[in-house]
């Protein structure tokens, strides 16, 4: 058999093709080894009808604030969280151990997540969201409350509303009127926002990725992205790239433009988000595609998917908390529960001090931005408690557990390699 | 609706704790640094003006008596006087944490006294400097087993042992006094006295030298058949061995968010200078790059304040429940453990980012670096606080987890 037709037998054999429904002929399909995995074509994209919009673009307006510090959510925001919660360890937890192995989120979730409203909550009810105002504390908190069933469903499930979100918040009116009524309707398309770059010291402020202006209008996009949720089912992808004049800013692309590549990135964690990288290779797009004012707001645009991470990861961390607190207790060792030695329940006391502390900061980085004030100081601080102390709680949640931990039979494991992705991760979600 | 900025209402009265932190107290700071034990007396006027804001109510209940708690009163979420006693404490140890200890008036004992005290007894000792005498030379965070003694005899009870690290113990008018009524009835009997400092039988030993905070006096105090009026027992005179240490402890849900407080002006003020000499030296410090992208120092100074802006709003927390009724034991610890340790860590971080002129008596950093050391210890070590949030946490008792 001659080599390319060994690949081709490979290929043929492995069920991710079935996954990605990749197995008609006419579909491109090109292995590229062990290193980059699958690559493949974008999805096909519904076709996005082009609707002109009317006047300015609907944006959300700032929360009133009554000035009173408080730790209490709206009566909104607590239903909306109670029955996310609810969702979360009734349906996602569940779903958690088929989604690990079949590397990418059940379909049926999506559909009774939407039921939810979950694309709904950053856009306003003029654009057919739920936010009667800016929300991104909502959002921080059905992030932490999915969070806590599974940082990698919880992404997958978040990322065709964070699209929807940066629409709103960026698009004019036509891109509005043209994307977010798939958004706000029963057949929600997977969709991505594609930020970070597959290198060392990655900086969001200085994409490689490049848009250059061709001459009578329109964008040719160059680069790859990374960290892409659920790249080879996205119809829609919001990506960030350096203009000719050196600035970032946001471009919306269809999937099935041509010189669109998405390669399968399965990584350390997040196994459920199906992360892919998106190679953009001579992808020629109108200047409409351009999010106009993302040009002014990429920088909150990086500051919110980073308050979105936090808030997953503060989810995270309460769940190896909530995992190791009945454990420690009912371990013994010399004769009583481990948690009746200093030096383990020490622990237990730093993890829930720092989550504490984390999820503060979150909070006041998500209310900050309602409000309209400046909050990249707080969006910073909150990235690194959660990168630091997320990953200090996810190694030594593992650490409690001994040998037991560090097996699949527990899922301290999974938490401890999720975690490692909030330092890490580029945009993806917004809150 | 969730909002966790400085209260509108407290802006201009926090304004105002800063301008005194600046002219009272950072003018101050070296000066009475070098003079260990001298009496700063520049306070005075200063606490007279605090007594003033205080009666007028232009202090918003702030002080060391803030953290009364207040009765029930409606619905509506509170931001109270504990909330503004943070938020004052945090300005003026921004200033100087030993001149924060010093202010006449506003001493732990005065604390205790609001935690604790009867309306009735609240009036008496209205005015009062009282300090706060709970450690023994042979027992410091084990407070169950002081060894002072109250006997009671008639209307009296007699005090009897040695109390150390007194804050303000040379300066105060009394000094409440942590004392057991029956050694056998373990931490149910311990109660608590104010002892006028104008009693026959109690006087000050001697003061200590201290790493740092040396602007405020540290006493030793000895109690030898000291005559303390009955009615100067805190709170209920009956053993309640059920109840166990609930009574005394419960100034310590108070007074830690107060310590936090101490914590985080004073890592703030270490944050602030460090910060102005780093941009000085030309480093760059930007909340959006990643930090890793940056320069070491840069990265380093990021750290320190994203721990600053935990301990922060842990310490609001803890104030705006004790506002708002709501148990916070368990807020209260974690505020001090995160407060106490972070301090200790950005001051003396900040020493080492600014090399040997951070290390020099020049700047104030190194002074801030000493006076931290203690508010990782006093009103609870970092260690007590580990075991009162592991306690809690994982549900034990103090049988099982020692």
């Amino acid at each position: 058999m001659s080599k390319g037709l060994a690949v081709l037998n490979r290929i043929a054999s492995m069920p991710v093709l079935d996954r990605l429904n990749l197995r008609h002929p006419s579909e491109q399909v090109a292995y590229h080894g062990a290193r980059v995995g699958f690559r493949t074509a974008g999805a096909v994209s519904r076709g996005f009808r082009r609707v002109p919009g009317r006047g300015a673009p609907v944006r959300p307006t700032a929360a009133p604030t009554t000035g009173v510090f408080d730790l209490t959510p709206t009566e909104d925001q607590q239903m909306m969280v109670d029955v996310v919660a609810e969702f979360a360890r009734e349906v996602v937890i569940p779903a958690v151990e088929k989604a690990e192995t079949a590397l990418d989120t059940p379909a049926d979730l999506f559909t009774q997540a939407y039921e939810l409203g979950l694309t709904l909550t950053g856009l306003p009810e003029d654009l057919g969201g739920l936010a009667a105002e800016r929300s991104a504390t909502t959002g921080a908190l059905v992030a932490e409350a999915l969070g806590r069933g599974d940082m990698g469903i919880a992404a997958s499930l978040l990322a065709p509303g964070s699209v929807a979100t940066a629409i709103g918040l960026w698009g004019d009116s036509t891109q509005q009127a043209t994307y977010l009524p798939a958004f706000t309707g029963s057949d929600v398309p997977a969709a991505a926002l594609a930020v970070a770059e597959p290198r060392a010291l990655f900086d969001p402020f200085g994409p490689r990725t490049t848009a250059r202006s061709v001459p009578g209008g329109g964008f040719v996009l160059d680069g790859v992205k990374s960290g892409v949720i659920r790249g080879a089912s996205a119809e829609l992808f919001v990506v960030a790239a350096t203009t000719d004049d050196g600035r970032p800013a946001l471009f919306v692309l269809e999937s099935s433009t041509p010189g669109i590549t998405i390669e399968t990135d399965p990584s350390m964690g997040l196994r459920a988000a199906a992360l892919s990288r998106l190679v953009l290779d001579g992808v020629t797009v109108p200047a409409e595609a351009l999010l106009p004012e993302s040009i002014t707001s990429y920088a909150d645009s990086v500051r919110l998917a980073r308050i979105a991470w936090s808030s997953l990861a503060v989810g995270a961390m309460r769940a190896v908390l909530d995992y190791v607190i009945p454990y420690v207790k009912e371990r013994k060792a010399f004769g009583e529960p481990v948690a009746h030695r200093q030096s383990v329940a020490f622990m237990v006391a730093d993890m829930a001090t720092e989550l504490e502390g984390a999820r503060l900061a979150t909070l006041r980085a998500a209310s900050r931005a309602d409000l309209g004030r400046s909050f990249a100081r707080e969006a910073a601080l909150s990235r690194r408690l959660c990168t630091e102390y997320g990953m200090k709680i996810g190694t030594d949640g593992v650490q409690l557990l001994g040998g037991h931990g560090f097996t699949k039979e527990h899922p301290v494991e999974r938490w401890y390699r999720d975690l490692r992705a909030v330092g890490v991760m580029e945009g993806g979600l917004l809150v | 609706m969730i909002n966790l900025e400085t209260p509108n209402k407290f802006r201009g009265f926090v304004a105002q704790a800063h301008r005194v932190a600046a002219e009272f107290m950072r003018a101050n700071s070296r000066k009475y640094d070098l003079a260990e034990h001298e009496y700063p007396k520049e306070l005075d006027m200063l606490a007279a003006v605090v007594d003033g804001m205080g009666d007028s109510g232009e202090g918003q209940g702030a002080g060391a008596a803030g953290v009364r708690r207040a009765a029930e009163t409606g619905t509506a979420v509170r931001n109270g006087s504990n909330m503004a006693s943070v938020l004052s404490v945090a300005e003026t140890c921004w200033g100087d944490v030993g001149l924060t200890l010093s202010l006449p008036r506003q001493g732990l004992g005065n604390s205790a006294i609001a935690s604790v005290a009867t309306d009735e007894q609240l009036e008496r000792f209205k005015g009062m400097w009282a300090s706060m005498a709970i450690t023994e030379p042979g027992c410091g965070s084990d407070s169950a087993a002081i060894t002072t003694t109250a006997t009671k005899d008639g209307d009296v009870y007699v005090l009897n042992g040695e109390k150390i690290y007194v804050t303000s113990g040379e300066r105060s008018d009394a000094v409440v006094v942590w004392a057991t009524l029956d050694k056998a009835l373990g931490r149910a009997a311990i109660k608590s006295f104010v002892v006028p400092k104008s009693l026959p039988g109690i006087r000050v030993e001697r003061l200590e030298h201290k790493l740092g905070i040396k602007a405020s006096d540290t006493a030793t105090i000895m109690l030898d058949n000291c005559r303390v009026p009955a009615e100067n027992l805190l709170g209920d005179p009956e053993v309640h061995t059920d109840k166990g240490f609930a009574g005394v402890m419960q100034t310590f849900d108070n007074t830690r968010p107060l310590v936090a407080a101490m914590a985080v002006g004073c890592a703030r003020a270490a944050l602030e200078r460090t910060r102005e000499i780093l941009e000085d030296a030309g480093v760059d410090i930007d909340y959006d790059r990643p930090v890793l992208a940056q320069s070491a120092a840069a990265a380093a100074y990021l750290q320190m304040e994203a721990d600053w802006e935990a301990a922060h709003l842990l310490m609001l927390t803890a104030a705006w429940m004790a506002d708002n009724r709501l148990p916070n034991s368990l807020e209260a610890s974690m505020a001090k453990a995160k407060a106490g340790r972070v301090c200790n860590q950005v001051t003396l971080r900040c020493v080492e980012l600014v090399g040997t002129l951070g290390y020099s008596e020049d700047e104030l950093l190194e002074k801030w670096a000493r006076d931290s050391k203690i508010l990782d210890i006093f009103e609870g070590t970092q260690q007590i606080q580990q075991l009162i949030i592991a306690r809690r946490v994982l549900g034990l008792t103090s049988t099982e987890l020692r």
